[in-house]
């Protein structure tokens, strides 16, 4: 039933749908993230979790479709911020089986692990298997490459992918490009996409429709959310000029545990929740390490993100939720999950 | 920022300090300021080298360890010397037989970086 919140957002997408990408009602729409509610992406048609809800069964025959984003599980990590980050990367995939639609596909945005030990990826593999969206794509994060320049994981998840496992596919109508920003990292620097890879990139995009909505997700964020903590990729910028064509751009990424977002013309950049543990707002400690927080605030502070497909608009509504809110896509109702948006960079 | 998450903030900080604390007191940072011949230590500590730069005599064993909950490696920047990943409270040790300055990092977070001069 559309409460005052709902006819809000409405009037969210009615400006937004004769604005076409409008700076001025995309900040609205961020607005309402920071009050807890949903965000919505580029390209279009904004979606709330609320507007998603008209997904029916009948109207998943066309294209629109759902993915799940989970990052950073960490796997093998047992200190104070979580000791059990297996029970935790469980609880995430139990929300993911609840959701009243299962998702196509689920893409996992790095650090599987801890330490890129066998016996991590083992027991990621055994939790993953329980999943209603039997299809995963992954990009390691750099705790995935700790040994053998990521041996380990590249033969238990990267095979059908190039260089250090990159790797692309299309799905209904949308170009997704796993890109690799924790290889060969230098002295001083961030993550790095190198010059086989960007080539490779421009590559693969060089034929493609301006019209094909681009999906690009990477460990590290594609953009620079801060510098001093390594959080951002040297040569981004030069991935970012490939796509800088495309009407529809989502960027997602992992590494900083915590939820920011911003939309740059038509690209629209995404971070996830960890399953594991939350990090601090950058510079809101002496470094990035794991945040302890009471134990009762944990699963408020990690999550998953789900994300809708409208074929319409060629848009991509991202909803983020945290493991905490049991209430939100099990029951199918109309209450939106709650998103955990520390802060947002726009 | 919302107000939950500062008051995320607020919880994490004195036991940050309390780590800042402990850090400065330590015998093994005074150790490092006067370097014997025989041994020094850096500690890796909130994602920081320290101390940042080492100064050391020939001959010496400089030992990394890793005071942090996340990995760390130490890794030459020219290639002399390579830890494997140090988990938590893990060390490395590489005993320095040549005068020259040699830049490392962390090869997991490169933003992490220091200096052995070895005179």
């Amino acid at each position: 039933m559309p409460d005052k919140k709902h006819d809000l957002i409405d009037q969210n997408l009615q400006d937004l749908n004769n604005d076409g990408v409008d700076r001025r009602g995309f900040l609205k729409c961020m607005a309402w993230a920071g009050t807890g509610l949903v965000w919505t992406m580029s390209g279009g048609i904004p979606v709330s979790r609320a507007f998603a809800k008209g997904y029916g069964k009948d109207a998943g025959k066309g294209a629109d479709f759902t993915f799940v984003q989970i990052s950073d599980s960490h796997i093998g990590f047992n200190k104070p911020a979580n000791p059990d980050v297996t029970a935790t990367l469980q609880t995430a995939i139990n929300k993911i089986n609840a959701m009243p639609h299962t998702p196509d596909f689920i893409i996992h945005t790095g650090d599987l692990s801890q330490l890129s030990k066998p016996s991590e990826f083992d027991t990621l593999d055994q939790v993953l298997k329980g999943a209603s969206a039997k299809q995963i794509f992954f990009v390691p994060g750099e705790h995935d490459m700790l040994t053998d320049n990521g041996t380990e994981y590249l033969q238990r998840y990267g095979k059908s992918t190039k260089g250090a496992g990159w790797s692309t596919f299309d799905h209904k109508g949308v170009h997704f490009v796993g890109l690799v920003n924790v290889a060969n990292l230098k002295a001083g620097g961030m993550g790095s996409l190198g010059n086989e890879q960007l080539e490779w990139l421009e590559n693969d995009l060089k034929g493609r429709s301006a019209s094909t909505p681009i999906v690009l997700f990477a460990h590290i964020p594609l953009w620079t959310i801060y510098p001093d903590w390594g959080w951002g990729t040297d040569d981004s910028e030069q991935a970012l000029s490939y796509v800088k064509r495309f009407g529809s751009v989502t960027v997602l990424n992992g590494h900083i545990h915590q939820i920011m977002q911003k939309v740059e013309g038509k690209v629209s950049f995404h971070t996830a929740m960890s399953t594991a543990f939350p990090q601090p707002a950058p510079g809101s400690a002496p470094s990035a390490g794991p945040m302890k927080v009471p134990a009762e605030q944990l699963q408020k502070v990690l999550g998953i993100t789900d994300v809708n497909y409208l074929v319409s608009g060629r848009s991509l509504a991202v909803v983020d939720s945290p493991l905490g809110d049991s209430s939100a896509s099990a029951s199918g109702n109309t209450s939106v999950p709650l998103a955990v948006v520390d802060s947002i960079h726009g | 920022m919302t107000g939950k998450n500062m008051w995320v903030a607020g919880v994490a900080t004195p036991a940050v300090i309390a780590m800042v604390i402990l850090f400065a007191g330590s015998p093994s940072v005074k150790a490092n300021e006067e370097p014997s011949a025989a041994n020094a230590a850096v500690k890796i500590d909130n994602f920081v080298f320290g101390p940042q730069t080492i100064t050391v005599p020939v001959g010496t064993t400089v030992t990394w360890t890793n005071a942090d909950d996340i990995p760390h490696t130490s890794v030459s920047t020219e290639g002399v010397f390579k830890s494997k990943v140090l988990d938590t409270d893990e060390k490395f040790s590489y005993t320095f037989t040549k005068a020259g300055t040699y830049p490392y990092y962390c090869t997991i977070h490169p933003k992490m970086t220091g200096k052995v001069v070895v005179q």
